[in-house]
């Protein structure tokens, strides 16, 4: 990612403090002072208000019982809840993260405060529900607050199970993912035929399938939709990184180009949430931040991504 | 998820652990076995002896060491260390254990494996492997900047563990019993070095390198008297 130098802030100053003093103690979330948090949009099944920007877990999270890298990942949590960040997402196969998510839920305190996001992912569904108390211990929450399919591996069990599961209580939204801008033909037939309270799915500045019929349709049909793949796995925002930031960023508060493509994908009204995943402290404080300023209009939009194809 | 999706990946987007995490693993692991890693260089040396001296008392004593090693290395690094961040190494962990056995029944039954004694190419590749996997592939973590506490030792760490069972099985004799034993260190190593070059890591060409080398020696026509 590329960071531009700002000038010293109130705002900056607390923030690196309560990175400092993550990193350091970690206390609980309460010790903490709150930053203005970001702009929330409703989940279009319940209305539950949801913060713009959430954290993703794939690889980042992954770091086994490395002790040293637990607390870097309880750190990033630690920034993520005291900017006001709800959603976090993960899968049992995204290796041991599901276990440190659960190790900084513990350390901070902040069962109360987390959007539970994980998923099933198993083509064994007589297999799904042990799978997913699995996951709940590793996270250490009483039920989680989503259940995707992942990748839809097997997911018309796999949905049925899940399903089942909401009715009975034991968790309170369901939904599906892809990535990669795969099988979006299957999405779509799911999203028209099931009950879905959230879609997954990669969209950014420059992989923008999903704008001409899973956005819509997600509209239509009043399903959230979480955003992965923001930076392509920071390819993106290496490759724009050797590009200047136009000066017209700036009207919409955008101060790096990872602001710059998540701004572009939260101001779509489909989309409920982006979810970057990082180790890092300070892009946690960018990425967070990127929801706390102006988002652009459909005319900025169309200049965001005319622009970025041209370079 | 059929072939062709699968296909359309990219490696880096597969890989589910950072560079960072992976070479951590080694950290961690040697801090938890020292001194083990002073045993297991002598045990090593000990081999190298026998290497160069074939008897087949040392044969023997070659493949039960490179068979404890196998499993020694499967459980302690595979299963404690490398699984919880690779749900695909708790596959790799029989095989491991076959080759435990394998180098058992073919390396130590029934007349067991002969070494060359007299100078030949497969008898100087396969040296030439063991010496790398004992003593420079260690090293490789200084110029990396991992420090020696990232150094990767034979007997306790896969990627050695298989070069140097390449080595042996390079130069051994008969070709019947040699060829078993090169499948699985040649299959970690494939693996090995391709998920190191997909991290981006510095020392992802030695394993490759020495399946190359490893095959070049175990098809040189050969006649030398054995031991």
């Amino acid at each position: 990612m590329t960071h531009h130098p700002h000038p010293l802030s109130r705002r900056t100053l607390l923030g690196g403090m309560l990175s400092v003093a993550a990193a350091a103690s970690l206390p609980p979330l309460g010790a903490l002072a709150r930053q203005p948090g970001p702009q929330m949009r409703e989940v279009p099944s319940t209305g539950e208000p949801l913060p713009l920007v959430g954290l993703g877990s794939w690889i980042t999270f992954n770091v086994g019982e490395d002790p040293l890298l637990l607390e870097e990942c309880t750190a990033v949590m630690a920034q993520f809840f005291a900017m006001g960040g709800r959603m976090i997402d993960s899968s049992p196969m995204y290796g041991s993260s599901q276990a440190t998510i659960g190790h900084g839920l513990e350390a901070l305190d902040a069962v109360a405060q987390v959007y539970a996001a994980d998923k099933i992912w198993t083509s064994n569904p007589a297999g799904g529900p042990a799978q997913v108390e699995a996951s709940r211990r590793d996270w250490g929450v009483p039920r989680f607050d989503l259940l995707q399919v992942h990748n839809l591996v097997a997911w018309e069990a796999n949905l049925e199970t899940l399903l089942g599961m909401k009715a009975a209580g034991k968790v309170r939204h369901v939904g599906i993912t892809t990535s990669h801008g795969r099988r979006h033909d299957g999405v779509e037939h799911i999203m028209r035929d099931a009950p879905l309270d959230f879609v997954q799915l990669t969209y950014n500045v420059v992989d923008r399938e999903a704008e001409q019929r899973l956005l819509p349709l997600a509209r239509e049909r009043g399903i959230g939709v979480i955003v992965n793949r923001p930076f392509r796995q920071g390819r993106l925002t290496e490759r724009l990184a050797r590009e200047p930031l136009p000066a017209w960023a700036a009207e919409i508060g955008a101060e790096s180009w990872a602001q710059f493509i998540l701004k572009f994908i939260i101001s779509h009204p489909a989309v409920s949430c982006a979810i970057p995943a990082t180790t890092r402290v300070d892009h946690v404080r960018e990425n967070m931040a990127a929801a706390g300023t102006p988002l652009p209009d459909d005319a900025l939009r169309r200049r965001m991504a005319d622009h970025v194809r041209a370079l | 998820m059929g072939l062709s999706e699968w296909l359309s990946y990219r490696p880096e987007d597969l890989l589910m652990f950072s560079l960072r995490v992976y070479e951590r693993l080694f950290e961690l692991h040697n801090q938890a076995l020292w001194p083990m890693q002073l045993l297991a260089l002598g045990l090593g040396g000990a081999m190298l002896f026998a290497l160069l001296r074939p008897r087949p008392w040392g044969t023997r004593l070659i493949a039960a060491l490179l068979a404890v090693a196998w499993v020694f290395v499967a459980w302690a690094f595979l299963w404690q260390r490398y699984a919880p961040i690779n749900w695909g190494i708790r596959y790799v962990v029989p095989l491991f254990v076959l080759q435990a056995l394998l180098l058992i029944a073919l390396g130590m039954l029934k007349g067991g494996l002969g070494l060359p004694a007299r100078w030949s190419v497969p008898r100087g590749l396969g040296l030439a492997l063991f010496l790398h996997a004992l003593i420079l592939h260690p090293l490789m973590a200084l110029p990396a900047g991992r420090g020696l506490q990232g150094a990767e030792v034979l007997g306790l760490t896969p990627d050695p563990l298989a070069i140097a069972t390449l080595g042996m099985a390079a130069m051994a004799s008969p070709a019947q019993r040699a060829w078993p034993l090169l499948v699985i260190p040649a299959l970690w190593c494939l693996v090995s070095g391709t998920t190191l070059a997909t991290l981006g890591a510095a020392g992802a060409w030695p394993p490759l390198l020495a399946v190359g080398l490893a095959l070049v020696a175990r098809l040189w026509p050969r006649g030398s008297p054995t031991a």
